[in-house]
């Protein structure tokens, strides 16, 4: 699903280079459910980034679905993120001044797409989130763990094969965290591949595999071969 | 797709109102001011006949005192009008097309529903050519032939105004008017007609409404009506008390004006002018250097300097101003793009493109621009208003902005023409800058 091979990401400004990634290899099986850990600045959020093609890297190839993916132009990348990939955030990032209905129908809008299909799309991914009853209420009117919620029926209403979320349970209490986890391994069960940052230790044990980041690169490189860490079947998770 | 980004624009604008009403109104105010202005411009710079610019001329012969030209700042024309003698010469002549000789005169008329109430009416004394010449539309009825200027025959032609004075909206064709103390029999109505300048009599206010009543060429000499216009005279010995005095003497006071359909007729009458000159030099009449001159429409309105360079330095004025607003406009666009600069990372992050953000934000501005637009047109309609009402009472020549009184269809076109660059140039800057931001510079910072 997911396969980066010396890849390099530097951040530079007038005065500074930083290596957020360092000649980084990592690769994700279809249906894998991964957690990467690591400390602060340890260069995890950048690796979601450049796996989320929001951000481009100076070396190294990255092979997503099979595909490489190294050099897209911004349309190609666009086209991507629509259509392979979901997003969940540390702070929901949902639209304020749009309804949950309307927020989760976004990604949606940027597809040729009947509104009859939209509208069935997004009111499944509101049903399967338990939200149903809320989808004409701003994100201001919900409570945290309600606009993960919408959040995550955002990222899987256009069915991408990847989903990337970057400390979704960041801003919950360990209850509304746990329903959070909950539901995502929900998620990986029905075949959506999972790559998950966090800090969160317990959460990193619910996962198939945890891969650990220091100083922009993998800790434990021979953890990361795909071939070691098969997921297990969807009836030995469940 | 376009329906979608309008919503986002409206809830967008909504959410900002007192911000959306200030972008609106400086798009409104430099249009507004710009449009004013450019129909002014428009108004006195345009070629009303421009059509037959070709084929219509002014005829014009310096008779003129020998002693200095007739106007000394501009020596090398030849007074705008011309003698009784000359006029009815050359209108004798064979080779236009068509030829007008006229002049204003002011009669009372009454007749119709209003029979009993007489009222002052502007009147056009002229040969029937001058409805062909000059395009003039008919709502009923028609003109009249050469035969009633010869008659004179009692017919007359009425403004479209004047006809819905005397007959409440009715076609007056057939109907008797009194006209001063005779009898005319309506023949024609015309159609609404304001040729801006009103080129073929400048000397009393170019922007003047044209005559509601016309009557045929003969009935000046038979009622003895001279001239309510200019009459210039240079001669003071010549006695110009009554009208044949005034039509024997060297004083100039009717418009000529000849239709010539190619370069050979255009050629001809050049010639007959030129003959005419020398005949006249020959008997002492003329005294002053040839000067015959056929003058087209657009040549004879530089000639007249009705465009003044207030005119155009007034206009740069307020393309500066419409620059002035356009730039404020753009810089708020600019600011309010930017504060939902996170929104557009967000739908960055979930697969919009570049020019999906670009165009969100365009159709955002076009939207603000279009209000602008009904903003600065009903701004420039309330300009030419307050223009028509500054002007109203002013009778001084070449003073009168009265005509303007419509936001005709020149100005609408100028006024979309505004709004689609004033879309592009107010907001296709703020627009790009947006698309452009990075979407991970604002994902963390929601």
């Amino acid at each position: 699903m997911l396969k980066m091979t010396h890849v390099s990401k530097v951040y530079r400004t007038d005065v500074i280079e930083t290596h957020a990634l360092r000649d980084f290899s990592i690769a994700v099986s279809d249906g894998e459910f991964v957690a990467v850990t690591g400390p602060s600045g340890s260069g995890k959020t950048t690796f979601l980034n450049v796996a989320g093609l929001l951000e481009p890297f100076e070396s190294g190839v990255y092979e997503l679905a099979n595909a490489d993916v190294s050099r897209l132009s911004d349309n190609a990348r666009s086209r991507l993120r629509n259509e392979k990939l979901g997003f969940i955030f540390q702070s929901f990032n949902l639209i304020p001044t749009l309804n949950i209905y309307d927020n989760v129908d976004v990604p949606l809008r940027y597809r040729r797409m009947s509104s009859a299909e939209r509208h069935k799309r997004v009111s499944g991914a509101l049903d399967l989130v338990g939200l149903s009853a809320r989808m004409k209420h701003l994100p201001s009117q919900l409570s945290g763990g309600q606009q993960q919620r919408a959040a995550i029926a955002r990222a899987i209403v256009g069915e991408p094969v990847l989903l990337l979320a970057d400390e979704p349970t960041g801003n919950l209490d360990s209850l509304m965290a746990r329903q959070i986890m909950d539901l995502l391994a929900e998620i990986n069960r029905s075949g959506t591949t999972i790559v998950l940052v966090t800090h969160d230790a317990e959460l990193a044990r619910r996962s198939h595999r945890n891969v650990h980041i220091v100083d922009g690169q993998l800790a434990d490189p021979g953890a990361s071969p795909p071939q070691t860490a098969q997921p297990p079947s969807p009836s030995a998770a469940a | 797709m376009f329906a979608y980004y309008g919503r986002l624009a409206l809830r967008s604008l909504a959410s900002t109102p007192g911000l959306t009403a200030l972008m609106v109104l400086a798009i409104g105010l430099g249009i507004g001011v710009c449009v004013t202005i450019l129909t002014v411009y428009h108004g006195v710079s345009s070629n009303p006949l421009w059509w037959k610019s070709d084929r219509v001329y002014a005829v014009t012969m310096d008779a003129w005192n020998p002693a200095e030209p007739a106007y000394p700042e501009r020596p090398h024309l030849a007074p705008p009008q011309l003698t009784y003698i000359d006029a009815t010469y050359l209108a004798a002549s064979d080779v236009p097309l068509r030829k007008v000789i006229t002049y204003p005169v002011n009669a009372v008329v009454s007749g119709g529903v209003n029979a009993g109430r007489a009222f002052k009416t502007r009147t056009r004394i002229t040969t029937g050519d001058f409805f062909g010449m000059f395009d003039v539309p008919f709502q009923y009825g028609g003109g009249w032939t050469a035969a009633a200027d010869a008659g004179p025959q009692n017919v007359i032609v009425l403004s479209r105004a004047l006809n819905a004075k005397l007959f409440g909206g009715a076609s007056g064709v057939g109907q008797t008017i009194r006209w001063n103390d005779r009898e005319f029999q309506v023949i024609g109505v015309l159609n609404d007609w304001q040729p801006l300048p009103r080129f073929y009599d400048m000397n009393t206010g170019p922007f003047d409404d044209p005559e509601d009543a016309y009557i045929p060429w003969g009935w000046g000499r038979v009622l003895a009506q001279i001239t309510s216009g200019t009459l210039r005279c240079w001669n003071t010995a010549e006695p110009v008390d009554t009208y044949e005095q005034v039509a024997a003497s060297s004083c100039a006071w009717i418009q000529m004006w000849v239709e010539l359909p190619d370069a050979s007729a255009r050629e001809r009458m050049q010639t007959v002018l030129d003959a005419y000159w020398s005949e006249q030099r020959s008997a002492l009449r003329f005294q002053r250097p040839r000067n015959n001159r056929l003058t087209n429409v657009a040549q004879w309105l530089r000639d007249q300097e009705i465009v003044q360079d207030d005119n155009r330095m007034l206009v740069r004025l307020a393309f500066a101003f419409l620059v002035v607003c356009l730039i404020n406009t753009a810089g708020l666009l600019l600011a309010k793009f930017l504060n939902s600069a996170p929104a557009s990372g967000i739908r960055r992050a979930l697969g919009a493109s570049r020019l999906h953000i670009f165009m969100q934000h365009i159709v955002e501005a076009g939207i603000l621009a279009a209000g602008g637009c009904i903003v600065g047109l009903l701004l420039s309609a309330a300009g030419l208003w307050g223009l028509r009402v500054l002007y109203a009472n002013s009778t001084e020549t070449g003073s009168g902005y009265a005509g303007f009184s419509y936001v005709d269809s020149a100005t609408l076109v100028w006024a979309l023409v505004l709004t689609v660059v004033t879309t592009l140039l107010a907001g296709s800057y703020p627009a790009w800058r947006i698309g452009r931001v990075p979407p991970t510079v604002y994902l963390k910072s929601q």
